[in-house]
């Protein structure tokens, strides 16, 4: 519980930040909220030389609308996204899945872009990105780039984030109006990482599923987007038996690890049983 | 107003200004917890102060091949690194347990255990300490680990304590096996043979106590300095019994016991795991003495839930002989006990396996056997308990979970078939098949007022109705009502089967009256967080007239306070607190002489009356104690010595036995396994209540510890020893938010042999509620004959069970 010697740097612009990262190389890690990256260093299982300080960049603490995204700055807290009317309005799904997100202190240090780029497959937010479809801002020496959360996650840990760039804003088309939506999460306790949980948005028309988008969290390495589960969905009434067969489709791509939380089959179960009730609830409040 | 009422309305006055027993007097020492001015041992910071670490084995079970330190001593800061080739010629690479074995202080030749300790390193600060622990090169050779204690026996288990291979009579008599520690029987078998033999009914199941841990929120610390010149130790630490540790330090280290303060400062929670003697106490000293410069050792989160004391890992195999109509006629248990590496338990020294022996529990059982099995395994070494008299969750749980198989072999209601075997009033004091003296309770009257509060039939209605649903497809949540009625043994205990390493087990107070009537009173036990300085008050207030808030009580330092045994085991209150309220009446026996010759009458002429004697049928002539501490050392009575103060050492005649009813209803989610605490209720019979307050929050402490157990803290082990979930991240400490909502309650039958009729209460919940929450558990699945459950019952456990029953589709 006693972290490694590191050096502490704290840019004020995107620009030295990532002069620095791509000068320190391997050595340097951003740090955003730091609720990811400082338990893993206290048991040194991550041991960076230098830690680049994002939170003195002004800019990266911001949402706003944009056309017909919403455009969130990585820097953003957990609990602004909580506060946030505009994405209350817009987005709802980001405030109940933030909602279940660690703790109240944790949320108010803990940022939605740390949440975002640090490719943990425990969080939360990347399984709702890939749900929503949303695409990451990702600045480099050569500027920015676009790269879309269901391309972003290659393994645990892993992301499409080349060295020296920095994740630094989220744009989330905004989802139709009167759409149906649901966060539904497992977890043993307060703070702790999902067991399994499960993101849907649908839209409803004449009581016919008219489109439909699922993510689900911690059941691989990765975030899943469940394709094939939500493209049974479409075109139906979300009766008994297409909603089965898109459970079964969804956890048919889950691949977890067995841990405390349980063991694979419970949690490829859970994805299952997660998802079920998200669509339950995200049927009840679509607009039909 | 009439005379009597103005009387009346003066007494009433004079009483609450004491804020004696029965007072719900506000904590006294949160004035400091609640402002962060409390005082722990990570707290000091000594001039030259040095931070030690450990280097610790990643093996479960190895031999070291090598350990070379040059390179972490070549680290700018490192001042020494200690091995057991460092403390072998001062004959401390081993240190004696309080279980009669021998614990490694720094692995000689071989590790037993993840995480045990092979090196210590001491450096300038705490960072470098811990990066020099990574400069330790250690080779190792693995050796194949044991973790399941019933493969510990066979006749090719690998032989873990080569220290002690050919040592074949243990500290508790002949070993089996070279990783046997003991055997321990009581009770008559061949009675209990026979009764079975023959009996209408019998069951048996394997109940398992899981391996758990106590995980106060402060870790365990020490800062040792020893000052070269005057040849003097002087060591901080993190001690439920101060004293001990310094008898102890004085035999390991030889250094005279006077030569050495022992103080414990405020304490972040014990609940057992304060009590043993840990390898980082010793390097402290050791490093301090060998240095001559004070040396901090402070655990953190992950090296105290893997390393230091652990509770339970009890194998039950528990059977009850019944009569048709549900009389219990004989009990028979056999327990395996996983000890871990070390036999390293902190029971008192002639009881092997705690007071197990309790397991016939609230019901008059004729005969019983016990007979108990601990063995040597790959895994830390301890077996504490854990919120509890020593090993009686165990012996709780195993009662309280076989009543209910019974209940549902026989078909009959759980709460009637109890009701039936209670021992009865008139039975006290009611002498235990296995051994005990249980001094007083009144079981059908506690057990009557809970189910009337809880409801108990209504819920069994509820519970009919809502299991027709599951079945009809209606429902997915099933229904559990949880019972335990639990009777505790606290207090340990009289000299004739209570010691520690030889040390008799009494306590102690000291009494000291200013002259101005203010107090300081000294105790041999240590508070963690019971609020010790708060209740010992208020005896002390409602004995001598003197308000609480004029009494400071102490304890924690060896050199100022009366030698005592520490506290654990719910013995503060039944011992210490029965020394407290002797000694008061010493001082007021003394009290009464003066008063008498300040009054000028005979001392039978007086009387005493809240705060003051009076002389009888003159009421308006009297002497308050103020007054009387003031002639106590000013105009004492000619031939009687001048001051006010006692001391008492305690030896108590018997145990105390609380009690208490627990209801739990619980609703299970089949489809996720997630269990749903609704209701929790808990009576608790302590005898005399000193402070409800305090009672009520040991109730909710105790219960929210059980709730954890039960429900899913464990400390578990794969296959190659590694130690699974030793973090808060997967160790089960349940927040405000898992926590039931607690409704408590109580009775009170006083203990006829305590100077106050006090029990002691705050282990009975950690007790009493395990038990009830797994029936819970198990009553809800009951009526798809699922079998018994084992703990713990966290959500995937309970899914699996769903599953084996065929619930899922």
């Amino acid at each position: 519980m006693i972290p490694g010697t590191f050096d502490y740097h704290r840019p004020t612009t995107v620009e030295s930040a990532v002069a620095l990262l791509l000068q320190l190389g391997e050595d340097a890690r951003p740090l955003a909220g730091g609720h990811s990256l400082i338990p893993l260093m206290k048991t040194r299982l991550a041991a960076p030389e230098h830690l680049v300080d994002l939170g003195a960049i002004e800019g990266l603490h911001r949402v706003e609308r944009i056309g017909d995204d919403v455009v969130i700055g990585a820097m953003t807290t957990q609990h602004s996204v909580i506060n946030s009317s505009l994405l209350a309005d817009l987005v709802p799904i980001l405030r109940e899945t933030a909602l279940v997100i660690a703790d109240p202190q944790i949320r108010y240090k803990g940022t939605i872009g740390g949440n975002c780029a640090n490719g943990d497959p425990g969080n939360d937010m990347p399984a709702l990105m890939q749900c929503l479809g949303a695409s990451y801002t990702l600045t480099g020496t050569g500027g920015n780039r676009q790269v879309s959360a269901r391309d972003f996650y290659l393994g645990a840990y892993e992301t499409a984030l080349a060295p020296g760039e920095i994740l630094t804003e989220i744009r989330i088309p905004i989802p139709p109006t009167g759409h149906g939506y649901g966060y539904e999460k497992l977890k043993r306790k307060v703070g702790d990482y999902a067991t399994a949980a499960a993101a849907v948005v649908i839209t409803m028309a004449a009581g016919t599923c008219t489109s439909a988008s699922i993510g689900l969290t911690n059941v691989s390495e990765t975030p899943l987007w469940a394709a094939e589960a939500a493209r049974i969905l479409v075109g139906s009434t979300l009766d008994v038996a297409t909603v089965d067969a898109a459970v079964a489709a969804a956890e048919a791509i889950t691949t977890p690890a067995s841990d405390m939380r349980g063991p694979a089959e419970y949690r490829t179960k859970m994805a299952g049983v997660m998802l079920r009730r998200a669509l339950g609830r995200a049927r009840v409040r679509a607009t039909v | 107003m009439n005379e009597q009422v103005k009387i009346d309305i003066d007494r009433a006055e004079r009483t609450e200004k004491l804020q004696g027993m029965g007072c719900k007097r506000k904590r006294v020492e949160d004035i400091r917890f609640t402002q962060g001015k409390g005082s722990y041992v990570d707290d000091l910071k000594l001039p030259g102060m040095l931070f030690g670490d450990f280097v610790r084995s990643p093996h479960a079970h190895a031999r070291i091949v090598s350990i070379d330190t040059t390179r972490a001593k070549a680290l700018p800061g490192v001042i020494a690194v200690l091995t057991a080739a460092d403390l072998k010629p001062l004959g401390l690479h081993y240190m004696p347990t309080l279980a009669g074995d021998v614990q490694a202080v720094l692995a000689e030749e071989k590790v037993l255990f993840q995480n045990q300790e092979v090196a210590f390193v001491i450096a300038e600060d705490r960072y470098i300490a811990s990066d020099a622990t990574e400069l330790v090169d250690v080779v190792y050779e693995a050796l194949p680990c044991i973790v399941d204690p019933f493969k510990a026996m066979l006749p090719d288990a690998p032989i873990l304590r080569e220290d002690i291979k050919d040592k074949m009579i243990g500290a508790h008599g002949p070993r089996k096996h070279p990783n046997h520690i003991f055997e321990w029987q009581i009770g008559d078998k061949q009675a209990t043979d026979e009764v079975f033999a023959h009996a209408d009914v019998t069951i048996k199941e394997m109940l398992v106590d899981h391996r758990t841990h106590p995980s106060p929120l402060e870790t365990c610390q020490s800062v040792a300095s020893f000052d070269k010149v005057k040849g003097e130790l002087t060591l901080w630490g993190t001690f439920q019994a101060p004293h001990v540790i310094r008898t102890v330090v004085s035999l390991i280290s030889g250094l005279p016991e006077h030569k050495i303060h022992v103080i414990a400062p405020d304490i972040g929670g014990g609940f057992g795991n304060k009590v043993g003697a840990y390898a980082g106490y010793v390097c402290s000293v050791v490093g301090s003495i060998v240095l001559g410069v004070p040396v901090k050792w402070v655990e953190d989160r992950m090296e105290n839930l893997s390393t230091t004391s652990f509770a339970r890992d009890y194998h039950m195999t528990t059977e009850l002989a019944a009569t048709k109509e549900g009389k219990i006629l004989g009990m028979r248990v056999h327990v395996l006990a996983d000890h871990g590496a070390f036999d390293a338990c902190a029971d008192p020294s002639k009881w092997p396996a705690g007071f197990m022996n309790i397991c016939t529990g609230s019901y008059d059982i004729p005969v019983a056997h016990l007979a108990v099995d601990g063995v040597y395994t790959n895994k830390a070494s301890g077996g504490v308990a854990y919120r509890c008299s020593f090993r009686v969750t165990e012996a709780v749980f195993a009662i309280e979970r076989a009543i209910e198989v019974l209940a549902q072999k026989l078909g009959m209601d759980a709460a009637e078939l109890r009701i039936k075997n209670f021992i009865k009033a008139e039975q006290f004091p009611y002498h235990s098949a296995l051994g005990w003296e249980y001094d007083s309770g009144d079981y059908h009257t506690a057990m009557k007022k809970a189910m009337d509060a809880i409801g108990y039939t209504a819920l069994r209605a509820e519970q009919a109705e809502k299991r027709e649903a599951f079945k009809r497809g209606e429902t997915r949540e099933l229904m559990g009502i949880g019972i335990s009625f639990f009777t505790e043994i606290v207090g340990a205990g009289p000299a004739k089967n209570c010691d520690i390493l030889g040390i008799a087990m009494f306590d102690s107070a000291e009494i000291r009256i200013h002259p101005t009537g203010s107090v300081i009173a000294r105790m041999g036990t240590k508070s963690q967080g019971q609020g010790h300085e708060t209740t010992y008050a208020q005896i002390i207030a409602t004995e001598l007239g003197i308000p609480a808030d004029d009494i400071m009580i102490e304890e924690g330092n060896t050199d100022t306070a009366p030698y005592g045994l520490g506290t654990y085991g719910s013995r503060s209150t039944p011992v210490a607190g029965a020394a407290t309220a002797v000694a008061a009446r010493k001082i007021k026996a003394k009290a009464q002489m003066i008063a008498a010759h300040m009054l000028e009458v005979h001392e039978g002429d007086l009387e005493w009356d809240i705060d003051r004697f009076r002389v009888k049928g003159l009421p308006e002539k009297f002497k308050t104690m103020k007054e009387i501490a003031w002639s106590a050392y000013n105009a004492p009575p000619p031939n009687l010595e001048p001051g006010l103060e006692a001391v008492n050492y305690y030896e108590p005649p018997n145990m105390t036995y609380p009690f208490g009813a627990y209801f739990c209803v619980m609703d299970i989610d089949v489809d996720t396994g997630v269990a749903k605490t609704r209701r929790f209720y808990a009576l608790d019979d302590c005898g005399t209540r000193i402070n409800p307050m305090i009672i009520e929050g040991q109730v909710h402490g105790g219960l929210t510890e059980a709730f954890a157990c039960a429900m899913g803290q464990e400390i578990r082990y794969d296959e190659m020893g590694n130690v699974m979930g030793a973090s808060f991240m997967d160790f089960f400490l349940p927040t405000a938010v898992e926590t039931p909502k607690w409704e408590t309650d109580f009775t009170v039958t006083p203990s006829p042999h305590h100077p106050i009729g006090a029990k002691g209460v705050g282990e009975s919940p950690h007790v009493g509620g395990v038990p009830c929450f797994s029936n819970a558990v198990n009553d809800a699945y009951a009526f798809l004959d699922a079998g018994h459950i084992q703990m713990p019952h966290d959500a995937w456990r309970l899914w699996k069970v769903g599953e084996r029953l065929g619930l899922h589709g």
